[in-house]
């Protein structure tokens, strides 16, 4: 009997491991083994194309501590996500309570927000870019139409980063809107009618009903958007390059220039542990404060 | 019922009252739908405008001669018909690997006790929580690797190097872990016994009954796949291996002013992916609300 048992859990595993096994290698091979090389070669110095990587011990990771370049980009980093964060889900949910309700043709309402989710990065850019045109833009043909002079947006110093964010906030609208508007649908029209009988009024009841049932969907978005956030890089790479001045020089960007422009693979991959870390550290936080602020049903 | 009731009486109480053949919604939604489409808009009236008409202050709303040899001029600028063919053949491959190796890993996840399987799946998932930027130095060494030891149709340059890293998902496998776990256990057991091996009943059985699921992952993997911008970056500098939105990221590099043709050539790269998104919109959003609740 026992014999038997063993035969069949063996034959069970060995079946298990052939079934997963072509994902276990590929994954394995692009997704963990980086992880540890790139480890090493925070480490190292490299060039990415001359096979001698030498040995510098904790040099690239002092010389990111002293790097003003670095200490910027992680400022830009910063001001970015702490606006388009809170800006995506705030218009995220501005419009999908818009689209929370049965009007005839709301599907085709909410396909045209949903949208956004399908257009690339790189076309997001270039729109955006002929949007905010200093010369000829529709948005300061719209500024100078109610009084306000034409602003040189992406190509001033104090204004390209907010005009990223704009353009991001756009970007992932469409993604906002599906979340929340799963969410709000799942909040019960009893809750509301009571409180309504009770005398709340609608804002109130926004507040105080809608709101908290909507917090799982809120950290969700929290953690996703702030994960994307620090990584952002193709919209900048297309409309200013970090520039002017490297005003918009964010952490990913300036990894990539360091990486695969300077050839500073060692020094980049430092980097990208610093980067690693804190955005690890970021969601454990997130998911700390989620346990006093969002309430499961 | 009550409402039933109701509405005459209500209708009885404001007989003078304006009544609007329509839910008076729309006067918000028509607005709030045309701001957030008003980019998409602009760009379709742009590539329909000359290069005169472009570079005027205030901007023309409406091309008086609409010009759609703009698309002409810009298919034939740059190999935007290459673009499409890299694309599609990568956004193929990617996909129909990840259907296959994360349907199998998923399967055994969800069904197979073997021995490893839960540490397996534990060191698994952890990759999910990697930023692809503290990865993408070490993958662009390997594919490198792949390129002089293997194939040079792996390796940089070939569009073998945007495939190879993508092939499996961590993500794939969780998603189809998470949806056959679902699948009645019955309806295996009884195959099971008529002696179906674990493959037949993997294909026979499960798969036909998660096709939402599979086609979720699907159109999610697509989306992901056309849309890649940094790794081609990084892999690809020949113009016949680009991807579209690298292709159009060169194009725009190098017609900088002619926004015309610019966005003529951007409403083409938008075109594929407009329509896989409409027609499978039903499978994007339960997959995005999905992940969102459960949170």
């Amino acid at each position: 009997m026992a014999g038997r048992w063993r035969r069949l859990g063996r034959s069970e595993s060995a079946t298990g491991w052939m079934l997963v096994s072509p994902g276990a290698i590929l994954i394995g091979i692009f997704g963990l083994l980086p992880v540890l090389m790139a480890l090493r070669l925070s480490f190292q110095k490299s060039d990415l194309l001359t096979p001698d990587t030498p040995w510098v011990g904790t040099k690239n990771y002092r010389q990111l501590a002293d790097d003003p370049r670095f200490a910027e980009a992680i400022q830009h980093t910063i001001v970015y996500t702490a606006l388009f964060v809170p800006g995506t889900m705030l218009v995220g949910l501005l419009v999908a309570a818009a689209l929370n309700r049965s009007v005839r043709f709301i599907s085709v309402y909410r396909t045209a927000a949903y949208i956004t989710m399908a257009v690339s990065t790189i076309s997001e850019g270039i729109i955006f870019l002929w949007l905010t045109d200093k010369d000829y833009g529709l948005v300061n043909a719209t500024l100078n139409t109610v009084g306000i002079s034409s602003q040189p947006f992406l190509a001033s110093t104090s204004q390209a980063l907010y005009v990223i964010v704009a353009m991001t906030i756009w970007g992932w609208t469409g993604f906002a809107v599906i979340v929340y508007l799963a969410a709000l649908q799942g909040v019960p029209a009893e809750l509301h009618e009571a409180a309504a009988i009770d005398g709340a009024r609608p804002f109130t009841r926004f507040r105080t009903i809608t709101v908290p049932l909507l917090s799982p969907a809120s950290l969700f978005l929290v953690v996703w958007l702030s994960i994307n956030a620090l990584q952002l890089f193709d919209e900048v790479y297309l409309t200013t390059r970090g520039g002017p001045l490297h005003a918009t020089t964010v952490i990913v960007y300036y990894l990539w220039d360091q990486a695969f422009v300077q050839f500073n693979a060692g020094y980049a991959a430092a980097m990208a542990y610093v980067l690693f870390v804190v955005s690890v550290l970021f969601t454990a936080v997130q998911f700390r404060l989620a346990r006093k602020y969002v309430h499961y049903s | 019922m009550t409402t039933a009731e109701m509405t005459p009486e209500l209708d009885g109480s404001t007989p003078r009252r304006l009544r609007l053949p329509f839910s008076g919604w729309h006067f918000v939604l028509v607005p709030l739908t045309f701001v957030l489409i008003v980019p998409l808009i602009w760009m379709v009236v742009t590539s329909l405008q000359t290069q005169g008409e472009a570079n005027r202050f205030p901007p023309v709303l409406l091309p008086h001669h609409p010009r759609p040899a703009n698309y002409v001029d810009a298919w034939h600028t740059a190999p935007f018909g290459t673009f499409f063919v890299n694309s599609a053949l990568v956004a193929l491959v990617v996909v129909v690997s990840n259907l296959v190796v994360c349907s199998l890993a998923g399967y055994a996840f969800a069904r197979v006790r073997f021995l490893g399987s839960k540490a397996l799946f534990m060191v698994l998932m952890a990759t999910l929580m990697v930023p692809f930027q503290v990865t993408m130095i070490p993958v662009f060494l390997i594919v490198k690797w792949f390129g002089d030891h293997v194939s040079p149709y792996l390796g940089i340059n070939h569009l073998g190097a945007l495939m190879l890293p993508n092939l499996a998902t961590a993500f794939g496998i969780f998603f189809l872990r998470q949806f056959f776990q679902t699948v009645p256990v019955e309806l295996e057991e009884a195959a099971r016994v008529d002696g179906t091996s674990r493959l037949g009943v993997l294909f026979k059985i499960v798969l036909p009954l998660s096709m939402p699921a599979m086609s979720t992952l699907a159109a999610l993997t697509i989306l992901t796949s056309w849309n890649d911008f940094l790794w081609p970056l990084i892999v690809i500098t020949n113009q016949d291996q680009m991807t579209v939105p690298l292709g159009l990221s060169y194009f725009q590099g190098a017609h900088q002013t002619n926004w015309p043709l610019l966005m003529a050539g951007n409403v083409m790269s938008l075109v594929p992916m407009l329509i896989v998104f409409v027609v499978a919109q039903r499978h994007f959003v339960q997959s995005v609300a999905g992940t969102g609740l459960k949170g």
